[in-house]
Protein backbone atom coordinates (compact mmCIF):
# COMPACT_ATOMS: atom_id res chain seq x y z
CA UNK A 1 0.00 0.00 0.00
CA UNK A 2 1.36 3.31 -0.88
CA UNK A 3 1.81 5.72 1.90
CA UNK A 4 -1.10 8.23 2.59
CA UNK A 5 -1.99 10.40 5.50
CA UNK A 6 -5.01 9.27 7.54
CA UNK A 7 -7.26 11.87 9.06
CA UNK A 8 -10.24 11.55 11.47
CA UNK A 9 -12.56 13.90 10.25
CA UNK A 10 -14.53 15.46 13.27
CA UNK A 11 -17.37 16.84 11.42
CA UNK A 12 -19.50 16.32 8.02
CA UNK A 13 -18.28 19.93 7.14
CA UNK A 14 -14.81 18.97 7.71
CA UNK A 15 -15.55 15.66 6.11
CA UNK A 16 -16.42 17.45 3.28
CA UNK A 17 -13.51 19.93 2.85
CA UNK A 18 -11.35 17.08 2.67
CA UNK A 19 -12.42 15.38 0.51
CA UNK A 20 -13.17 18.32 -1.93
CA UNK A 21 -9.52 18.50 -2.04
CA UNK A 22 -7.50 16.31 -4.89
CA UNK A 23 -6.32 12.72 -3.77
CA UNK A 24 -8.29 12.80 -0.55
CA UNK A 25 -11.21 9.87 -0.20
CA UNK A 26 -13.58 8.87 2.32
CA UNK A 27 -13.24 6.00 4.13
CA UNK A 28 -15.80 4.20 5.81
CA UNK A 29 -15.77 0.38 6.25
CA UNK A 30 -13.07 -0.04 3.88
CA UNK A 31 -13.42 -3.49 2.30
CA UNK A 32 -13.59 -2.22 -0.74
CA UNK A 33 -11.25 0.86 -0.61
CA UNK A 34 -8.41 -0.53 1.36
CA UNK A 35 -8.48 -3.76 -0.92
CA UNK A 36 -7.88 -1.45 -4.01
CA UNK A 37 -5.14 0.14 -2.23
CA UNK A 38 -3.56 -3.12 -1.85
CA UNK A 39 -3.33 -3.67 -5.59
CA UNK A 40 -2.49 0.03 -6.26
CA UNK A 41 -5.69 0.59 -8.34
CA UNK A 42 -6.61 3.28 -5.52
CA UNK A 43 -3.74 5.22 -4.59
CA UNK A 44 -4.63 8.51 -2.24
CA UNK A 45 -2.49 10.94 -0.70
CA UNK A 46 -5.20 11.10 2.34
CA UNK A 47 -8.25 9.33 3.85
CA UNK A 48 -10.32 11.52 5.87
CA UNK A 49 -12.18 8.70 7.81
CA UNK A 50 -16.03 9.47 8.51
CA UNK A 51 -17.18 6.09 10.68
CA UNK A 52 -17.64 8.41 13.62
CA UNK A 53 -19.99 11.51 12.35
CA UNK A 54 -23.35 9.66 13.09
CA UNK A 55 -25.55 8.73 10.17
CA UNK A 56 -25.53 5.10 11.19
CA UNK A 57 -29.42 5.44 12.61
CA UNK A 58 -32.23 2.88 10.96
CA UNK A 59 -35.23 5.36 11.77
CA UNK A 60 -38.50 5.27 10.60
CA UNK A 61 -39.30 8.61 8.21
CA UNK A 62 -42.68 10.86 8.78
CA UNK A 63 -44.68 9.37 5.90
CA UNK A 64 -44.10 6.10 6.73
CA UNK A 65 -41.04 5.18 4.99
CA UNK A 66 -37.53 4.45 6.42
CA UNK A 67 -34.50 6.44 6.67
CA UNK A 68 -31.27 3.78 6.03
CA UNK A 69 -28.15 5.54 7.74
CA UNK A 70 -25.06 6.00 4.74
CA UNK A 71 -22.93 4.27 8.16
CA UNK A 72 -25.17 1.61 9.80
CA UNK A 73 -23.83 -1.31 8.47
CA UNK A 74 -24.96 -4.00 5.54
CA UNK A 75 -25.32 -6.30 8.13
CA UNK A 76 -27.47 -4.11 10.31
CA UNK A 77 -29.76 -2.97 7.97
CA UNK A 78 -30.42 -6.66 6.44
CA UNK A 79 -31.44 -7.61 9.74
CA UNK A 80 -33.28 -4.45 10.89
CA UNK A 81 -36.95 -5.77 11.91
CA UNK A 82 -38.71 -3.10 9.63
CA UNK A 83 -36.50 -3.97 6.63
CA UNK A 84 -37.10 -7.75 7.09
CA UNK A 85 -40.95 -7.09 7.44
CA UNK A 86 -41.75 -4.15 4.68
CA UNK A 87 -38.73 -4.58 2.57
CA UNK A 88 -37.37 -7.96 2.57
CA UNK A 89 -35.84 -7.54 -1.09
CA UNK A 90 -34.01 -5.49 0.59
CA UNK A 91 -32.75 -7.81 2.96
CA UNK A 92 -32.90 -10.45 0.56
CA UNK A 93 -30.46 -8.73 -1.82
CA UNK A 94 -27.79 -7.60 0.83
CA UNK A 95 -27.71 -11.37 2.42
CA UNK A 96 -27.05 -13.00 -1.11
CA UNK A 97 -23.87 -10.60 -1.31
CA UNK A 98 -20.53 -10.87 0.10
CA UNK A 99 -19.82 -13.17 3.60
CA UNK A 100 -20.67 -11.92 7.12
CA UNK A 101 -17.73 -10.79 7.69
CA UNK A 102 -17.70 -8.26 4.81
CA UNK A 103 -21.26 -7.56 5.30
CA UNK A 104 -20.38 -6.66 8.66
CA UNK A 105 -17.99 -4.16 8.14
CA UNK A 106 -19.32 -2.96 4.42
CA UNK A 107 -21.39 0.52 5.00
CA UNK A 108 -24.69 1.65 2.88
CA UNK A 109 -23.12 4.50 1.52
CA UNK A 110 -19.92 2.55 0.84
CA UNK A 111 -21.81 -0.34 -0.91
CA UNK A 112 -23.41 2.04 -3.13
CA UNK A 113 -19.77 3.58 -4.25
CA UNK A 114 -17.91 0.46 -4.47
CA UNK A 115 -16.10 0.18 -8.03
CA UNK A 116 -16.46 -2.96 -10.47
CA UNK A 117 -15.12 -6.12 -10.31
CA UNK A 118 -13.46 -6.03 -13.40
CA UNK A 119 -10.18 -8.07 -13.78
CA UNK A 120 -8.62 -5.62 -15.71
CA UNK A 121 -9.46 -2.63 -13.63
CA UNK A 122 -8.05 -4.71 -10.40
CA UNK A 123 -5.00 -5.49 -12.10
CA UNK A 124 -2.79 -2.57 -13.24
CA UNK A 125 -0.56 -4.14 -15.25
CA UNK A 126 -3.55 -4.83 -17.50
CA UNK A 127 -5.63 -1.73 -20.11
CA UNK A 128 -8.39 0.01 -18.29
CA UNK A 129 -10.12 3.30 -19.52
CA UNK A 130 -11.87 3.69 -15.98
CA UNK A 131 -8.47 3.33 -14.22
CA UNK A 132 -6.53 4.92 -16.74
CA UNK A 133 -8.12 6.91 -19.34
CA UNK A 134 -6.90 6.49 -22.47
CA UNK A 135 -5.00 2.96 -22.10
CA UNK A 136 -8.21 0.92 -23.71
CA UNK A 137 -10.54 -1.26 -22.61
CA UNK A 138 -9.13 -5.30 -22.21
CA UNK A 139 -12.30 -6.67 -21.55
CA UNK A 140 -14.13 -6.08 -24.79
CA UNK A 141 -12.19 -8.29 -26.34
CA UNK A 142 -10.90 -10.29 -23.58
CA UNK A 143 -12.38 -12.20 -20.49
CA UNK A 144 -15.29 -10.89 -20.28
CA UNK A 145 -17.85 -13.07 -17.99
CA UNK A 146 -19.02 -10.89 -15.68
CA UNK A 147 -19.21 -7.68 -17.92
CA UNK A 148 -22.21 -5.79 -19.10
CA UNK A 149 -24.93 -6.07 -22.13
CA UNK A 150 -26.70 -3.51 -21.91
CA UNK A 151 -25.58 0.31 -21.55
CA UNK A 152 -21.95 -0.61 -22.58
CA UNK A 153 -19.17 1.96 -24.58
CA UNK A 154 -16.73 1.17 -27.11
CA UNK A 155 -14.79 2.67 -23.67
CA UNK A 156 -15.95 0.47 -21.27
CA UNK A 157 -18.21 -3.28 -20.50
CA UNK A 158 -17.42 -2.86 -17.01
CA UNK A 159 -21.07 -3.88 -14.54
CA UNK A 160 -22.22 -2.35 -11.31
CA UNK A 161 -21.05 -5.36 -8.93
CA UNK A 162 -23.28 -4.48 -6.29
CA UNK A 163 -27.07 -6.77 -5.13
CA UNK A 164 -28.52 -3.75 -2.75
CA UNK A 165 -28.50 -1.19 -4.48
CA UNK A 166 -30.59 -3.43 -7.30
CA UNK A 167 -32.99 -4.08 -4.36
CA UNK A 168 -33.13 -0.03 -3.93
CA UNK A 169 -33.57 0.79 -7.68
CA UNK A 170 -36.98 -1.36 -7.91
CA UNK A 171 -38.09 0.14 -4.35
CA UNK A 172 -37.58 3.45 -5.68
CA UNK A 173 -35.21 4.73 -3.13
CA UNK A 174 -33.60 7.91 -2.71
CA UNK A 175 -29.90 9.12 -1.84
CA UNK A 176 -29.52 11.99 0.44
CA UNK A 177 -26.27 14.01 -0.43
CA UNK A 178 -24.31 16.43 2.00
CA UNK A 179 -21.76 18.72 0.19
CA UNK A 180 -19.96 21.84 0.38
CA UNK A 181 -22.72 23.40 -1.91
CA UNK A 182 -26.01 22.07 0.45
CA UNK A 183 -27.64 19.41 0.55
CA UNK A 184 -29.84 17.01 -2.31
CA UNK A 185 -31.61 14.47 -3.15
CA UNK A 186 -31.27 11.77 -5.97
CA UNK A 187 -33.10 8.66 -6.81
CA UNK A 188 -31.22 5.31 -6.66
CA UNK A 189 -31.87 5.02 -9.77
CA UNK A 190 -29.97 8.28 -11.33
CA UNK A 191 -27.41 7.95 -9.08
CA UNK A 192 -24.87 5.56 -10.87
CA UNK A 193 -23.66 6.62 -14.37
CA UNK A 194 -23.25 4.64 -17.65
CA UNK A 195 -19.84 4.66 -19.15
CA UNK A 196 -20.29 6.44 -22.22
CA UNK A 197 -16.97 8.64 -22.80
CA UNK A 198 -15.96 8.56 -18.97
CA UNK A 199 -15.69 5.53 -17.90
CA UNK A 200 -14.13 7.01 -14.58
CA UNK A 201 -17.09 8.45 -13.55
CA UNK A 202 -19.41 6.22 -11.54
CA UNK A 203 -21.90 8.18 -10.03
CA UNK A 204 -23.10 11.76 -9.92
CA UNK A 205 -21.11 12.21 -6.57
CA UNK A 206 -19.00 15.46 -7.11
CA UNK A 207 -15.98 16.03 -4.99
CA UNK A 208 -16.68 17.16 -1.54
CA UNK A 209 -19.96 15.49 -1.35
CA UNK A 210 -20.75 12.70 1.49
CA UNK A 211 -23.82 10.27 0.79
CA UNK A 212 -25.64 10.54 4.68
CA UNK A 213 -28.60 8.20 4.11
CA UNK A 214 -30.75 6.20 1.78
CA UNK A 215 -34.44 6.91 1.67
CA UNK A 216 -36.89 4.02 1.54
CA UNK A 217 -40.18 4.93 0.53
CA UNK A 218 -43.65 4.22 2.63
CA UNK A 219 -43.91 -0.03 1.62
CA UNK A 220 -46.20 -1.01 -0.78
CA UNK A 221 -48.30 -4.41 -1.20
CA UNK A 222 -47.64 -7.57 -2.98
CA UNK A 223 -44.30 -9.59 -3.37
CA UNK A 224 -40.91 -8.91 -3.37
CA UNK A 225 -38.30 -11.28 -4.57
CA UNK A 226 -34.41 -11.24 -4.89
CA UNK A 227 -33.29 -14.25 -7.90
CA UNK A 228 -29.44 -13.84 -8.13
CA UNK A 229 -27.98 -16.32 -10.44
CA UNK A 230 -24.32 -17.19 -9.81
CA UNK A 231 -21.04 -19.37 -10.67
CA UNK A 232 -21.41 -20.82 -6.59
CA UNK A 233 -24.20 -20.50 -4.56
CA UNK A 234 -22.63 -18.22 -2.18
CA UNK A 235 -20.10 -15.43 -2.03
CA UNK A 236 -19.87 -14.69 -5.77
CA UNK A 237 -21.12 -11.90 -7.80
CA UNK A 238 -24.32 -11.81 -9.61
CA UNK A 239 -24.33 -13.26 -13.34
CA UNK A 240 -27.80 -11.82 -13.43
CA UNK A 241 -30.03 -10.74 -10.44
CA UNK A 242 -33.68 -9.59 -10.68
CA UNK A 243 -35.32 -7.87 -7.50
CA UNK A 244 -39.25 -7.24 -8.36
CA UNK A 245 -42.30 -6.14 -6.46
CA UNK A 246 -45.12 -7.86 -7.93
CA UNK A 247 -49.04 -7.13 -6.90
CA UNK A 248 -51.59 -8.68 -9.02
CA UNK A 249 -55.45 -7.05 -8.76
CA UNK A 250 -57.90 -9.59 -9.81
CA UNK A 251 -55.60 -11.34 -11.28
CA UNK A 252 -53.65 -9.23 -13.31
CA UNK A 253 -50.70 -7.10 -12.37
CA UNK A 254 -51.09 -3.98 -10.59
CA UNK A 255 -47.56 -3.63 -9.78
CA UNK A 256 -43.99 -4.40 -11.16
CA UNK A 257 -41.28 -2.44 -10.06
CA UNK A 258 -38.21 -4.54 -11.60
CA UNK A 259 -34.59 -3.86 -11.37
CA UNK A 260 -31.47 -5.92 -13.02
CA UNK A 261 -27.96 -6.41 -11.57
CA UNK A 262 -25.00 -7.63 -13.41
CA UNK A 263 -26.27 -6.34 -16.97
CA UNK A 264 -24.74 -2.76 -17.03
CA UNK A 265 -22.63 -0.03 -15.20
CA UNK A 266 -25.75 0.80 -12.86
CA UNK A 267 -28.36 -1.06 -11.42
CA UNK A 268 -30.50 -1.56 -14.67
CA UNK A 269 -34.24 -0.40 -14.37
CA UNK A 270 -36.13 0.51 -17.71
CA UNK A 271 -39.69 1.44 -16.66
CA UNK A 272 -41.23 -0.18 -20.08
CA UNK A 273 -40.40 -3.53 -18.91
CA UNK A 274 -43.19 -2.97 -15.75
CA UNK A 275 -45.61 -0.93 -17.35
CA UNK A 276 -46.01 -3.56 -20.34
CA UNK A 277 -46.96 -6.01 -17.53
CA UNK A 278 -49.55 -3.48 -15.86
CA UNK A 279 -53.25 -4.69 -16.40
CA UNK A 280 -52.05 -7.85 -18.09
CA UNK A 281 -52.83 -11.47 -17.16
CA UNK A 282 -49.43 -13.37 -16.52
CA UNK A 283 -48.84 -15.43 -19.40
CA UNK A 284 -45.86 -17.40 -21.07
CA UNK A 285 -45.86 -15.02 -24.33
CA UNK A 286 -46.32 -11.57 -21.45
CA UNK A 287 -43.11 -12.81 -19.93
CA UNK A 288 -41.18 -13.08 -23.10
CA UNK A 289 -42.89 -9.78 -24.00
CA UNK A 290 -41.30 -8.47 -21.53
CA UNK A 291 -38.20 -9.93 -21.41
CA UNK A 292 -37.85 -8.65 -25.61
CA UNK A 293 -38.61 -5.11 -24.44
CA UNK A 294 -35.65 -5.09 -21.45
CA UNK A 295 -33.15 -7.04 -24.18
CA UNK A 296 -34.62 -5.01 -26.77
CA UNK A 297 -30.64 -3.54 -26.76
CA UNK A 298 -28.68 -5.90 -25.39
CA UNK A 299 -25.47 -7.18 -26.81
CA UNK A 300 -23.00 -9.89 -25.64
CA UNK A 301 -18.67 -9.65 -25.90
CA UNK A 302 -18.73 -13.35 -26.63
CA UNK A 303 -17.93 -14.67 -22.98
CA UNK A 304 -20.74 -13.07 -21.73
CA UNK A 305 -23.57 -13.79 -24.45
CA UNK A 306 -25.08 -16.33 -22.41
CA UNK A 307 -26.17 -13.39 -20.21
CA UNK A 308 -28.74 -12.73 -22.92
CA UNK A 309 -30.59 -15.93 -22.78
CA UNK A 310 -30.32 -16.37 -18.60
CA UNK A 311 -31.96 -12.81 -17.58
CA UNK A 312 -34.82 -14.05 -19.92
CA UNK A 313 -35.07 -17.05 -18.19
CA UNK A 314 -34.51 -15.69 -14.76
CA UNK A 315 -36.68 -12.97 -15.25
CA UNK A 316 -39.68 -15.58 -16.63
CA UNK A 317 -38.88 -17.49 -13.26
CA UNK A 318 -38.89 -14.52 -11.29
CA UNK A 319 -41.89 -13.39 -12.96
CA UNK A 320 -43.51 -16.74 -12.46
CA UNK A 321 -42.77 -16.91 -9.23
CA UNK A 322 -44.71 -14.16 -8.07
CA UNK A 323 -47.57 -14.32 -9.83
CA UNK A 324 -47.44 -18.20 -7.92
CA UNK A 325 -47.28 -16.49 -4.78
CA UNK A 326 -49.37 -13.35 -5.41
CA UNK A 327 -52.52 -16.26 -6.89
CA UNK B 1 -4.99 11.48 15.26
CA UNK B 2 -5.59 15.50 15.65
CA UNK B 3 -7.29 17.69 13.10
CA UNK B 4 -7.36 21.28 13.85
CA UNK B 5 -6.72 21.53 16.84
CA UNK B 6 -9.91 18.71 17.89
CA UNK B 7 -9.25 15.43 19.59
CA UNK B 8 -10.95 13.21 17.95
CA UNK B 9 -10.17 10.29 19.17
CA UNK B 10 -11.90 8.16 21.25
CA UNK B 11 -8.54 6.61 23.00
CA UNK B 12 -5.39 6.05 22.55
CA UNK B 13 -5.10 2.36 22.96
CA UNK B 14 -6.71 -0.75 20.97
CA UNK B 15 -7.71 -3.59 23.51
CA UNK B 16 -6.85 -7.13 22.61
CA UNK B 17 -8.22 -10.05 24.87
CA UNK B 18 -8.50 -7.92 27.54
CA UNK B 19 -5.39 -5.69 27.46
CA UNK B 20 -4.74 -2.41 25.81
CA UNK B 21 -2.53 -1.79 23.29
CA UNK B 22 -1.08 1.74 22.02
CA UNK B 23 -2.16 2.67 18.41
CA UNK B 24 0.41 1.90 15.88
CA UNK B 25 2.05 5.12 14.22
CA UNK B 26 2.04 3.88 10.79
CA UNK B 27 -1.99 4.53 9.25
CA UNK B 28 -1.39 1.61 6.21
CA UNK B 29 -0.84 -1.18 9.83
CA UNK B 30 -3.83 -3.44 8.90
CA UNK B 31 -5.45 -4.87 12.01
CA UNK B 32 -4.31 -8.13 11.11
CA UNK B 33 -0.74 -6.87 10.80
CA UNK B 34 -0.90 -4.88 14.13
CA UNK B 35 -2.23 -8.07 15.72
CA UNK B 36 0.30 -10.35 14.70
CA UNK B 37 3.49 -7.92 14.28
CA UNK B 38 3.33 -5.10 16.25
CA UNK B 39 1.50 -7.43 19.48
CA UNK B 40 2.58 -10.72 18.72
CA UNK B 41 -0.54 -12.80 18.57
CA UNK B 42 0.00 -14.92 15.69
CA UNK B 43 -2.70 -17.02 15.78
CA UNK B 44 -4.96 -14.85 13.44
CA UNK B 45 -3.70 -16.00 10.13
CA UNK B 46 -3.10 -14.17 6.96
CA UNK B 47 -4.15 -16.14 3.97
CA UNK B 48 -5.24 -14.04 0.79
CA UNK B 49 -4.98 -10.39 2.82
CA UNK B 50 -8.20 -9.11 0.36
CA UNK B 51 -11.27 -10.44 2.37
CA UNK B 52 -11.38 -13.31 0.16
CA UNK B 53 -10.63 -16.09 2.45
CA UNK B 54 -11.46 -15.38 6.16
CA UNK B 55 -8.38 -16.78 7.53
CA UNK B 56 -7.60 -13.60 9.62
CA UNK B 57 -11.62 -13.40 11.14
CA UNK B 58 -11.64 -11.67 14.21
CA UNK B 59 -14.29 -10.08 16.72
CA UNK B 60 -14.19 -6.67 17.11
CA UNK B 61 -16.73 -5.79 19.88
CA UNK B 62 -18.25 -8.99 19.50
CA UNK B 63 -18.69 -8.86 15.23
CA UNK B 64 -16.66 -10.94 13.15
CA UNK B 65 -14.85 -8.94 10.72
CA UNK B 66 -12.14 -9.72 7.95
CA UNK B 67 -9.08 -8.18 9.72
CA UNK B 68 -6.92 -7.83 6.57
CA UNK B 69 -9.62 -4.89 5.51
CA UNK B 70 -9.56 -2.79 8.40
CA UNK B 71 -7.00 -0.31 9.87
CA UNK B 72 -5.94 -0.94 12.82
CA UNK B 73 -5.65 3.40 13.37
CA UNK B 74 -9.25 3.32 12.71
CA UNK B 75 -9.64 0.98 16.10
CA UNK B 76 -9.34 3.23 18.87
CA UNK B 77 -11.69 2.42 21.46
CA UNK B 78 -12.43 -1.04 20.39
CA UNK B 79 -12.29 -4.50 22.01
CA UNK B 80 -10.62 -6.68 19.91
CA UNK B 81 -10.90 -10.78 20.89
CA UNK B 82 -8.63 -13.25 18.59
CA UNK B 83 -8.38 -16.96 18.78
CA UNK B 84 -6.38 -16.86 21.65
CA UNK B 85 -9.20 -14.77 23.54
CA UNK B 86 -11.50 -17.09 23.27
CA UNK B 87 -9.65 -20.32 25.07
CA UNK B 88 -6.60 -21.52 26.24
CA UNK B 89 -4.85 -25.31 25.68
CA UNK B 90 -6.17 -26.06 29.06
CA UNK B 91 -9.57 -24.56 28.99
CA UNK B 92 -9.99 -24.62 25.16
CA UNK B 93 -13.64 -22.81 24.09
CA UNK B 94 -16.54 -25.52 23.49
CA UNK B 95 -16.19 -24.61 19.41
CA UNK B 96 -12.15 -25.22 19.99
CA UNK B 97 -12.66 -28.42 21.45
CA UNK B 98 -15.08 -29.53 19.12
CA UNK B 99 -12.81 -28.38 16.33
CA UNK B 100 -10.55 -31.04 18.00
CA UNK B 101 -12.32 -33.73 18.73
CA UNK B 102 -14.05 -33.85 15.25
CA UNK B 103 -10.66 -33.27 13.65
CA UNK B 104 -12.33 -30.23 11.70
CA UNK B 105 -8.75 -28.93 9.67
CA UNK B 106 -5.91 -30.75 8.12
CA UNK B 107 -3.10 -28.70 8.27
CA UNK B 108 -4.85 -26.31 10.78
CA UNK B 109 -3.81 -23.06 8.85
CA UNK B 110 -7.16 -21.69 8.57
CA UNK B 111 -8.72 -23.08 11.95
CA UNK B 112 -8.50 -19.92 13.92
CA UNK B 113 -10.83 -17.62 11.56
CA UNK B 114 -13.03 -20.79 11.29
CA UNK B 115 -13.42 -20.93 15.08
CA UNK B 116 -13.90 -16.99 15.60
CA UNK B 117 -16.13 -16.92 12.74
CA UNK B 118 -18.29 -20.10 13.98
CA UNK B 119 -18.20 -18.22 17.27
CA UNK B 120 -19.88 -15.19 16.16
CA UNK B 121 -22.22 -16.88 13.91
CA UNK B 122 -23.85 -18.53 16.87
CA UNK B 123 -24.68 -15.55 18.25
CA UNK B 124 -26.07 -14.40 14.95
CA UNK B 125 -28.51 -17.38 15.39
CA UNK B 126 -29.01 -16.72 18.93
CA UNK B 127 -29.92 -13.36 17.20
CA UNK B 128 -32.49 -14.77 15.05
CA UNK B 129 -30.68 -12.90 11.78
CA UNK B 130 -31.26 -14.73 8.86
CA UNK B 131 -28.81 -15.84 6.10
CA UNK B 132 -29.14 -15.99 2.61
CA UNK B 133 -29.83 -19.61 3.13
CA UNK B 134 -33.05 -19.28 5.28
CA UNK B 135 -36.66 -19.74 4.35
CA UNK B 136 -37.76 -16.88 5.84
CA UNK B 137 -36.89 -13.71 7.10
CA UNK B 138 -38.41 -13.72 10.69
CA UNK B 139 -38.83 -16.44 13.23
CA UNK B 140 -36.53 -18.36 14.37
CA UNK B 141 -33.14 -19.93 12.47
CA UNK B 142 -33.39 -23.81 11.54
CA UNK B 143 -30.15 -24.87 12.00
CA UNK B 144 -29.35 -27.16 9.32
CA UNK B 145 -25.86 -28.16 7.42
CA UNK B 146 -26.92 -25.83 4.50
CA UNK B 147 -27.13 -23.07 7.05
CA UNK B 148 -24.48 -23.02 8.92
CA UNK B 149 -22.41 -23.41 5.63
CA UNK B 150 -24.02 -20.50 4.21
CA UNK B 151 -23.19 -18.61 7.11
CA UNK B 152 -19.55 -19.61 6.85
CA UNK B 153 -18.97 -18.95 3.46
CA UNK B 154 -16.40 -16.49 4.34
CA UNK B 155 -14.37 -18.94 5.41
CA UNK B 156 -12.23 -21.14 2.89
CA UNK B 157 -10.67 -24.04 4.32
CA UNK B 158 -8.32 -25.28 1.63
CA UNK B 159 -7.47 -28.71 3.07
CA UNK B 160 -11.45 -29.46 2.51
CA UNK B 161 -12.07 -29.82 5.77
CA UNK B 162 -15.50 -28.84 5.66
CA UNK B 163 -17.56 -32.10 6.42
CA UNK B 164 -15.52 -31.90 9.60
CA UNK B 165 -16.04 -28.05 10.34
CA UNK B 166 -19.67 -28.42 9.92
CA UNK B 167 -20.41 -31.35 12.45
CA UNK B 168 -18.22 -29.30 15.38
CA UNK B 169 -20.15 -26.52 14.41
CA UNK B 170 -23.35 -28.54 14.74
CA UNK B 171 -22.42 -30.72 18.09
CA UNK B 172 -21.63 -26.75 19.66
CA UNK B 173 -24.79 -25.69 18.47
CA UNK B 174 -27.11 -29.05 19.33
CA UNK B 175 -25.08 -28.12 22.60
CA UNK B 176 -26.16 -24.76 23.01
CA UNK B 177 -30.14 -25.85 22.32
CA UNK B 178 -30.04 -28.14 24.90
Amino acid sequence: MRPFQYTRAPSLAEASNLTAGENTLAIAGGTNLLDLMKLQVETPGQLADINRLGYADIEDTDDGGLRLGALATNTETAVHPRVRSDYPVLSRAILAGATQQLRNKATNGGNLCQRTRCFYFTNIDQPCNKREPGSGCGAIDGIAKLHAILGTSDQCIATYPGDMAVALSALGATVEISGDKGERSVPVRDFHCLPGDTPWIENILERGEIITGIVLPAPVGGTQIYRKVRERSSYAFALVSVAAIIELTDGKFSRADLAFGGLAHKPWHDPRVGECLLGQVPSDALFDKAADILLEDARGFGENDFKIPLTRRTLHAVLSQATEDAA
Amino acid sequence: MVLQGQEVRLADTITVNGTAYPIPDDPRVSLLDFLRQHIGLTGTKKGCDHGQCGACTVLVNGVRINSCLTLATMHDGDDVTTIEGLGTPEEPSALQRAFVEHDGYQCGYCTPGQICSATAMLEEIAAGWPSDASETLNGKVRLSSEEIRERMSGNLCRCGAYANIVAAIEDVAAGDRS
